[in-house]
């Protein structure tokens, strides 16, 4: 049988860990990257007597994104404890949900797959980390109880590749909804693959076996293709498949059994007896207020008139969506300012993202200036560049630069008829029909302004002037 | 030292005495008789001094933090308080120095009480009678061939030698209220979630409450006053607010209404504790209280539940003694599962192993329905019985414990006998309910009587009414502690 | 239902707890007396009946805490009650995936 009478089976679980202050269940803070063991308390330590304080943002954050993704929400879910020694595991169990989790269904949007649907979103207590030394390992415990949500797709996916996109928009989806900041070298956005290969005209899954340790995207297609075909030679060859945990090995490309421990897991879950059933109101559910996803913005993007590129280059980076939003009024104009000047001066290392100089409103003044004939559309630019570059004031920029255009008639028949008077041939010439000779009129009056005077103006002086 | 907790706290307030005499003289008391009982693991000289002198200084200054302000106190080996070590009557955790006070521990130190010591326990306070101490057993001051009690009996001991005039426990099934009977004291369980957990070693989650141990009831009620409210540290806590446990006591229990479960004077009580417990009953009558037969049909399910719900709830409790971040671990682990097995093997006593085995064992892949979830239906059940009783009566009444104090060892092999000496507590613990228990006789052989007072959830002021009503007055200190 | 060495053992390894021959038999017996006595919930009419795991109060409104960074632990402090632990870490035998 060949590899095309097989179709591989994709579901994968996502770990995003919640961008809230503290911890889950105490106040320890979630900082990545601090120095070990110095944000514990006795709560995530596991001390003898200590207890779970339920963090209310965790819970507003997992209701944020079970809304956005068409979840129900469950009025009353219970905490679970799922029980297994390990050194990172302080309590000896991990708080999580197994029955009655507090999102169930729903469905990710990803482009060019439609919805890829969801079993349903828990949340759950992250572990701390073991760093394996040459003689003994050491535990560090700063990230125990940092707060997870885990997000269980169906085995909608068909291949690798649409493994990936998924990943993708559920990735981006997360970041705009402002519950994971989707950084996967961190480890805050994890990924576990359950694959299986059927034949293609099979009514019944094949045997799955979990993928883990994949940690980008394409260690998620190398380990997702690289066991398609490891299972689809396993049954060509007439074997059949295991149902066990690989782990993918991204140095060699490969996956291998991790079959040692998790054989005789008896996880023994039940009802978390230190944290009462969890009842959200529909108050509660109500008042969690879900931002636009990546979709629907794309969608009234390109509604607006923005061109499909323009579109994914703004909406593939959240913080672009937010200064075109903060920028405000006509949408495609500010769609081209940010395609621009500020991707421009971003490439320029003029300006950064994380900390722009300038408030985005403020491009609606130059435009204002522009539209107004007080600037031209050239000086326009320049006070755009030098607005990213220092946030001052538009009007202040225009003043200092001296780029206001002259545009008061009085002022600019002087310099017209100065120009007539200085070219009376070309003004003959003109007269006798030579209408093309305009643009040296105006050129001249330019010239004698230093380049300020309002060419729309100057036009129709001119043209007045000379006689039409 | 024989005045009661609320006598001494008056004598505090008219200036008879000040807090720095009162913790002397039972740390004195404590040195030279403690050598008998066993009640203390450790005193916290320095600490009470430290304390005293401040209470002293305010009761001076007529400005004292509550009524507790300089009142000596112990507490059970199960509060984390901070500095000092606390062992839960374990080796596993012998010489732990917990980092953090546990919830009630703050409350009585900011009430001003003056924390004399760590009292003895079974070791996670699973027994009945402190002989699973890992430190060795209590006795109980009537007779000290007896028991105390447990798993508090190092509180109930403590208050019935007169070391000091009130202590803190816990009760799962009991731990209160079984030893309290069993030293002739007020011993009382709140309502599940009246008092916080936080910083309390857990045994079983769903069914461990603080609780208070006195001379009397209004001792009991004082010191609930100053530990009862919500914690944003426990959520299992009630936000419910704290009434004046105190005003009740003077407005007498005409017309409460008391039912007397028929399933707790059937077979297994001795017939000594019936006769003084419906003494007591009779007492109650005679003050005006409405008197009737109930039935709580499912009460005699109740050890079998428990048995499953706290198991398997210990089971993943002491599952944090491992070793690796506090505590004994075991020598010589070439790796990570000998480190656990050898530790736990090593760290913790033959009746936590047990009790740890059968919780795992319940909860385990294919048992877990027909033992935890089925358990926990019959709990279902328990807490009905009690619910539709206390439509008809304001609280049950009946013994604490079906015997007096039983000889230490008696019952030291043979588990499910230890056991079924708390099928008159535990279901209380099952349904949430507050329990009291205090004092209402004695037996041929000169042993205290324990009479149980069960209320609704949350009323503990009525239960503590009755049960000042029908408690003995004056109970006399045992011979050889006057 | 019976419990015999064979899941003595499998329930300690579960549980991590080194048992000695003498341990398990003695175990094995006493669990087996103390599971016989809970048989007794097996003939009880229990149809119908949501179990009960939160006997707390259920009239008082969810306590949730607010998301607001507290201080930690000192990490002399905490390293201080290990056993086995460096300048930084818990220390436990290297583990082998």
């Amino acid at each position: 049988m060949p590899v095309a009478d097989f179709q591989p089976v994709i579901g994968l679980e996502v770990h995003a860990q919640l961008l809230t202050k503290t911890k889950i269940f105490c106040g320890c803070a979630t900082d990545f990257g601090a120095p070990p063991n110095t944000q514990v308390c006795p709560t995530c330590l596991g001390l003898p007597g200590a207890l779970p304080a339920l963090n209310r943002a965790a819970i507003e954050m997992a209701v944020r994104a079970g809304k956005a993704f068409g979840c129900k929400i469950s009025e009353k879910s219970i905490w679970a404890r799922k029980n297994y020694f390990y050194p990172d595991l302080p309590k000896g169990y991990q708080i999580s949900q197994f029955e009655l989790p507090i999102c169930d269904g729903g469905a990710v949007p990803v482009p060019g797959l439609g919805n890829v649907r969801l079993v349903r979103i828990h949340l759950e207590e992250d572990a701390g980390k073991n760093v394996h030394g040459a003689a003994a390992s050491e535990v560090d415990l700063n990230r125990s109880g940092t707060p997870l949500i885990e997000i269980v797709g169906q085995p909608d996916l068909r291949s690798a590749e649409d493994a990936s996109e998924y990943l993708k928009a559920l990735r981006l989806a997360l970041i705009y909804l402002g519950v994971n900041d989707g950084n996967l070298e961190e480890g805050s956005f994890r990924c576990d693959a359950n694959v299986s290969v059927m034949l293609k005209d099979a009514k019944e899954y094949g045997t799955r076996v979990e993928l883990k340790n994949i940690n980008s995207f394409r260690f998620v297609r190398q380990a997702i293709d690289y066991e398609i075909s490891r299972q689809v030679e396993v049954l060509e060859g007439g074997g059949r498949i295991v149902q066990e945990t690989r782990l993918f090995d991204h140095e060699k490309g490969e996956t291998r059994s991790m079959r040692s421990k998790e054989a005789a897991n008896d996880y023994r879950y039940f009802p978390e007896p230190d944290l009462p059933p969890l009842a959200i109101t529909r108050a509660f559910i109500d008042g969690v207020k879900v931002p636009k996803l990546p979709q629907q913005i794309s969608e009234e993007l390109l509604q607006a008139g923005v061109s499909a590129p323009d579109v994914r280059t703004i909406v593939g980076e959240p913080a672009l969506v937010s200064v075109h939003t903060r920028i405000g009024g006509d949408a495609k104009r500010a769609a081209l300012f940010i395609v621009g000047e500020l991707s421009r001066a971003l490439n320029d290392k003029e300006a950064d993202l994380e900390k722009l100089r300038f408030e985005p409103a403020q491009v609606q003044e130059v435009w204002k200036l522009q539209d107004a004939g007080t600037i031209s559309s050239t000086a326009a630019r320049e006070v755009l560049a030098e607005l990213i570059r220092t946030g001052k004031a538009p009007q202040k920029i225009v003043d200092e630069k001296g780029l206001a255009q002259v545009s008061d008639n009085s002022e600019l028949e002087k310099v017209v008829d100065a120009v007539i008077a200085r070219n009376a041939g070309e003004a003959a010439k003109y007269k006798a029909g030579k209408v093309t000779l305009l643009g040296f009129f105006v050129g001249q009056a330019m010239k004698d302004l230093k380049g300020k005077g309002n060419p729309g103006v100057l036009n129709s002086l001119f043209k007045a002037k000379l006689g039409e | 030292m024989t005045t009661t907790l609320s006598q001494m706290s008056d004598a505090l307030a008219r200036g008879e005495t000040t807090p720095s005499k009162l913790a002397a003289e039972s740390i004195e008391r404590i040195k030279a008789l403690d050598g008998k009982v066993h009640a203390f693991l450790r005193l916290t000289e320095a600490e009470a001094s430290s304390a005293a002198k401040a209470a002293d200084a305010r009761r001076a200054a007529g400005k004292p933090l509550s009524a507790l302000d300089g009142v000596p106190v112990g507490l059970k080996d199960i509060f984390c308080m901070e500095g000092v070590e606390t062992t839960a009557g374990s080796k596993i955790l012998q010489g732990y120095v917990p980092p953090y006070d546990a919830t009630v521990v703050r409350k009585l130190k900011a009430a001003g009480a003056v924390i004399i010591g760590k009292l003895n326990m079974d070791e996670f306070a699973m027994g009945s009678s402190t002989e699973n101490s890992a430190y060795g057993p209590t006795m109980n001051p009537w007779d000290l061939s007896r028991t105390p009690g447990g798993s508090s009996g190092g509180s109930s001991a403590a208050v019935a030698a007169r070391f000091v005039p009130g202590t803190l426990g816990t009760d799962t099934g009991g731990s209160i209220r079984q030893p309290a009977a069993l030293v002739g004291c007020a011993g009382l369980k709140p309502t599940y979630g009246r008092v916080s957990r936080y910083g309390v070693v857990a045994f079983a989650s769903s069914l461990d409450q603080v609780g208070p141990f006195a001379q009397d009831s209004r001792g009991a009620a004082l010191l609930l006053q100053a530990i009862a409210g919500h914690d944003e540290n426990d959520q299992t806590s009630s936000k419910r607010p704290v009434p004046d446990y105190a005003a009740g006591f003077g407005k007498g229990v005409r017309g409460l209404k008391l039912g007397v479960p028929r399933e707790f004077f059937g077979e297994g009580l001795h017939p000594e504790v019936e006769k003084s417990v419906r003494a007591g009953i009779e007492k109650l009558k005679g003050l005006g209280c409405e008197v009737r037969e109930i039935s709580l049909p499912n009460s005699p399910h109740a050890i079998a539940t428990y048995y499953i719900v706290a198991t398997a709830e210990a089971s993943s409790n002491l599952a944090r003694y491992d070793g690796i971040r506090f505590g004994h671990r075991a020598k010589g682990g070439k790796n990570l599962l000998e480190l656990y097995e050898n530790t736990r093997a090593e760290g913790f006593g033959a009746e936590v192993k047990r009790r740890i085995m059968l919780g795992t064992y319940a909860l385990s892949a294919g048992y877990f329905d027909a033992y935890y979830i089925r358990a926990q239906k019959v709990r279902a059940l328990i807490q009905r019985d009690f619910l539709q009783a206390f439509a008809e009566v304001d609280a049950v009444i009946g013994p604490t414990s079906p015997t007096t104090a039983f000889k230490l060892g008696e019952k030291l092999d043979d588990p499910l006998a230890m056991y079924l000496n708390d099928v008159y507590t535990v279901p209380a613990n099952l349904a949430g309910l507050p329990g009291l228990s205090v004092p209402c006789g004695f037996d041929s052989k000169g042993l205290p009587i324990g009479l149980q007072l069960v209320g609704r959830p949350f009323e503990e002021e009525t239960i503590l009414r009755l049960g000042d009503a029908a408690e003995l007055a004056d109970v006399p200190a045992p011979e050889g502690f006057r | 239902m019976a419990i015999d060495r064979a899941q003595v053992r499998h329930v300690a390894r579960l549980a991590r707890l080194a048992l000695s021959a003498e341990d398990e038999e003695r175990f094995a017996a006493q669990l087996q007396n103390v599971l016989g006595y809970i048989e007794r919930l097996q003939a009880v009419d229990v149809s119908g009946v949501e179990p009960l795991s939160f006997a707390g109060d259920a009239e008082s409104e969810l306590a949730l805490r607010e998301d607001a960074v507290k201080p930690s632990l000192p990490r002399e402090k905490v390293l201080a009650q290990a056993p086995q632990a460096d300048e930084q870490a818990f220390l436990v035998p290297r583990i082998l995936e």
